[in-house]
C-alpha cells in the first residue's frame, strides 16, 4: 500500500521520460514496427551468416526452382539463391534510405530556415519548390536519372531532389508560426542577431515534426530506389537491390513468380515498418500529447 | 468571387514558369556535354554534332530557352531523336490508354474507398473499424508494383479470371476494354484508396460529433440518411482535397503500372524514352503531367469557392 502511494506520488511529481520499451508494450502498431524493422535489419546486416548461398554465384542446375528446403525463397532464371539475393539485396535500400533521410532532412532545414526567416529569399526558394512539387516525383527522379551517370550516389541524389521540396515545407511552416510568438519578439527587441535566433528559438521547435518526417523520407526512399531500379533507371543493374531483382524477374513472372514477390514482399514490410514507425512517433510529439513524454 | 477566381488562376502562371524551366533545365543538369550525353557512350563525332544542331544545342543558352518555350506554346513538342516522328503525333497515340486508366483508377477508387470511410467512422473503435483501418496502412505500404505483381498472380495466373497484362483499345469492343483495366486501376488506386479511406474516416468522424447531427438523428432518420446526406457532404472539403493531391500520387503511378502491366501509354512512352535519353519525348511527357497536375489542383481551389461560401483567400 504505502510502496504503490509512493509510486504514485514518484510518477506524478517526476517528469520521468519514458523508454522505447513502455511504449512499444502501449502502442501495439508500433512494437510491430520495431519488431519487423528489427528483423529486417537483422537479417540484412548478418545477411551472409544466413545462408552459405552466395548472392551472385550462377548455378546451371538450378535455374527457376520453386521454393524449397535447399533454396527458401526458390532461384532465379540463372539458378542464384533468392533468400541470399534478397537479404544481400537490403543493404543497398537500407542504406540509400538512411542517407537521403539524413541528406534531405539537413537541405531542407537549411533551405526552410532560410525561407521562413527572410522574405526577399523565400518568394525565390518557394517558386523553385512549388514548380518541383507540381512535377511528378517518379518522373521527376527518372528523368534526373536519365541524364546522369548510373550510380549509387546519383540514386541519391535523384531523390531527394524530390523529397527536398516537402521537408522545406514543413520547416518553413514552422518558422513561420514560431516567429510571430511572444518570445521570439523578445529576443528580437532585447537585440539577439538572427543567427542566434535561428539556432536557440526557432531551430528546437523543428525537430519534433522534421524527425517525424525524417521516417517517412526514409521510408520514401526506399521505396523510390525500387521504383527506379525496377524500370531500369536506378541503382546499377549488378548491384542486387530490390528493385533491381524484381526487374529481372518480370520476363520470368508467370514461370517463376517467386523472383519478384519474395523481394517485394520485403520491401513492402519494411516500408509498411517504418511507417507505422512514424506514425506512432507523429502520436507522441504531438503537443497535444507532450505531457505523456 | 470573381477577382477571388481570377487571382487563384493567375497564381498558376508563376508554378507553370517554374515548371517550365525546370523541364527545360534538367538536360543540363548533367555534367560534361548535353548531346554527348544524349547520344550515349558509342556515339560517333558526327552523330553527337548531329544531335546538337538538331536540338539546336549550339545556340546560346537562353535563345535555346526561348525558341523551346515558344515552340512548346504553339504544340510543337520537336522531333523524337529516336525514332524520328513528331514527339506531338507519339503523344496523341499513346494518350487513350493513359486516360482511360487515369479515369478507370479514380471511379474505383473513389467509389470504394469513400463507403469504406464513412462506414469506419460510424463504427468507429469497433474491431471492423480498426481493421479496415490497418488495411489501409498496409495499402499505403504497399508500393504498385508490388501491388500489381500480386494482383497478376492471385487473379491472372492462379484463378485465370482476368488477362495477365496488355490493353485493349476502346475500339476493339467494351468488354475486352474493361476487362483488361480492372487489376491495373486496383493496382494503381490501392495507395490512393487507402489515403482516401483515412481521411473520410477522419473528416467524417468529426462532423458526426455536431450539434446538427444530433438533431438529424433525433428527427428520426435512417443511418443511410444520416451519414451520406447529411454528414458527408459536411466533410467533403478534405475529402476532396486528397483526392486532388492524390491526383500526383496518381500521375506518378501510372508511369510504373504500365510497365507492369504492358499498357502502351504515355507512362510506358517515358519509360522508354528516358532508356533512350530521348529528350523531346522527356521534356514534352514531362511537361504534359506537370501542367495536367497544376490544372487540376486548380479546378478544385475553383470547385471550393463555388461549393463553400465560407473559404476565402
Amino acid at each position: 500500500m504505502a510502496d504503490t502511494v509512493a509510486a504514485t506520488a514518484r510518477a506524478l511529481h517526476s517528469p520521468r521520460r519514458r523508454g522505447l520499451a513502455w511504449h512499444a508494450r502501449r502502442n501495439p502498431s508500433m512494437a510491430l514496427g520495431l519488431v519487423i524493422l528489427a528483423l529486417v535489419i537483422i537479417a540484412t546486416a548478418l545477411a551472409s551468416r544466413l545462408t552459405h548461398y552466395d548472392p551472385i554465384a550462377i548455378d546451371a542446375l538450378a535455374r527457376l526452382k520453386p521454393p524449397s528446403a535447399a533454396h527458401l525463397l526458390g532461384t532465379d532464371m540463372v539458378g542464384r539463391d533468392l533468400w541470399s539475393r534478397t537479404i544481400h539485396g537490403g543493404r543497398i535500400s537500407l542504406l540509400i534510405g538512411i542517407i537521403v533521410a539524413l541528406l534531405t532532412t539537413s537541405i531542407g532545414l537549411l533551405i526552410g530556415l532560410i525561407s521562413g526567416y527572410s522574405r526577399a529569399a523565400d518568394a525565390v526558394l518557394m517558386r523553385i519548390m512549388d514548380g518541383l512539387m507540381s512535377i511528378p516525383a517518379i518522373l521527376l527522379a527518372i528523368a534526373f536519372m536519365a541524364f546522369m551517370p548510373a550510380s549509387i550516389l546519383t540514386v541519391v541524389l535523384a531523390i531527394s531532389i524530390v523529397e527536398i521540396p516537402r521537408v522545406v515545407r514543413l520547416v518553413r511552416g514552422v518558422v513561420l508560426s514560431i516567429r510571430e510568438q511572444a518570445y521570439v519578439e523578445a529576443a528580437v527587441v532585447s537585440g539577439s542577431r538572427v543567427g542566434r535566433i535561428l539556432i536557440r528559438h526557432i531551430l528546437p521547435n523543428t525537430l519534433a515534426p522534421l524527425s517525424v518526417q525524417a521516417t517517412y523520407v526514409c521510408a520514401a526512399a526506399i521505396l523510390f530506389e525500387s521504383l527506379l531500379s525496377f524500370l531500369g533507371a536506378g541503382t546499377p543493374p549488378e548491384v542486387p537491390s530490390w528493385g533491381n531483382i524484381m526487374a529481372e524477374g518480370r520476363t520470368y513472372f508467370v514461370l517463376a513468380p517467386w523472383i519478384i514477390l519474395a523481394p517485394g514482399f520485403m520491401l513492402s514490410l519494411t516500408v509498411l515498418a517504418i511507417n507505422l514507425l512514424g506514425d506512432s512517433l507523429r502520436d507522441l510529439l504531438d503537443p497535444r500529447f507532450a505531457r505523456r513524454l | 468571387m470573381w477577382t477571388l477566381i481570377i487571382r487563384r488562376m493567375l497564381a498558376t502562371i508563376p508554378v507553370l514558369a517554374t515548371v517550365a524551366v525546370i523541364v527545360f533545365a534538367i538536360l543540363h543538369v548533367a555534367p560534361g556535354d548535353p548531346a554527348a550525353v544524349i547520344a550515349g557512350d558509342q556515339a560517333t563525332p558526327q552523330q553527337i554534332l548531329d544531335i546538337r544542331t538538331k536540338l539546336g544545342l549550339d545556340l546560346p543558352f537562353r535563345d535555346q530557352f526561348v525558341l523551346w518555350l515558344t515552340n512548346t506554346l504553339h504544340g510543337n513538342f520537336g522531333i523524337s531523336i529516336f525514332s524520328n516522328q513528331p514527339v506531338g503525333h507519339l503523344i496523341l497515340q499513346r494518350l487513350q490508354p493513359t486516360i482511360a486508366l487515369t479515369i478507370a483508377t479514380t471511379i474505383v477508387t473513389v467509389a470504394l474507398a469513400v463507403p469504406i470511410g464513412v462506414f469506419a467512422a460510424w463504427r468507429a473503435g469497433s474491431w471492423i473499424d480498426r481493421m479496415l483501418m490497418s488495411f489501409a496502412v498496409l495499402g499505403f505500404s504497399f508500393p504498385v508494383f508490388v501491388v500489381g505483381y500480386i494482383l497478376i498472380y492471385l487473379f491472372a495466373v492462379e484463378l485465370k479470371f482476368l488477362p495477365i497484362q496488355g490493353y485493349r483499345p476502346l475500339e476493339s469492343g467494351f468488354w475486352p476494354f474493361l476487362r483488361h483495366l480492372v487489376l491495373p486501376s486496383l493496382a494503381l488506386g490501392m495507395s490512393f484508396m487507402a489515403l482516401i479511406a483515412r481521411i473520410t474516416r477522419a473528416s467524417v468522424l468529426e462532423v458526426l460529433s455536431q450539434d446538427h447531427i444530433r438533431t438529424a438523428r433525433a428527427k428520426g432518420l435512417s443511418v443511410r440518411q444520416l451519414l451520406f446526406d447529411h454528414a458527408l457532404p459536411n466533410a467533403a472539403v478534405p475529402i476532396v482535397t486528397i483526392i486532388g493531391a492524390g491526383v500526383a500520387i496518381l500521375l506518378g503511378g501510372v508511369v510504373v503500372t504500365e510497365s507492369v502491366f504492358a499498357i502502351p501509354g504515355l507512362g510506358r512512352l517515358v519509360v522508354d524514352a528516358i532508356l533512350q535519353r530521348d529528350y523531346p519525348v522527356i521534356q514534352a511527357v514531362l511537361l504534359i503531367f506537370s501542367v495536367t497536375y497544376v490544372f487540376v489542383n486548380l479546378a478544385i481551389d475553383l470547385i471550393y469557392v463555388v461549393v463553400d461560401p465560407r473559404i476565402r483567400y
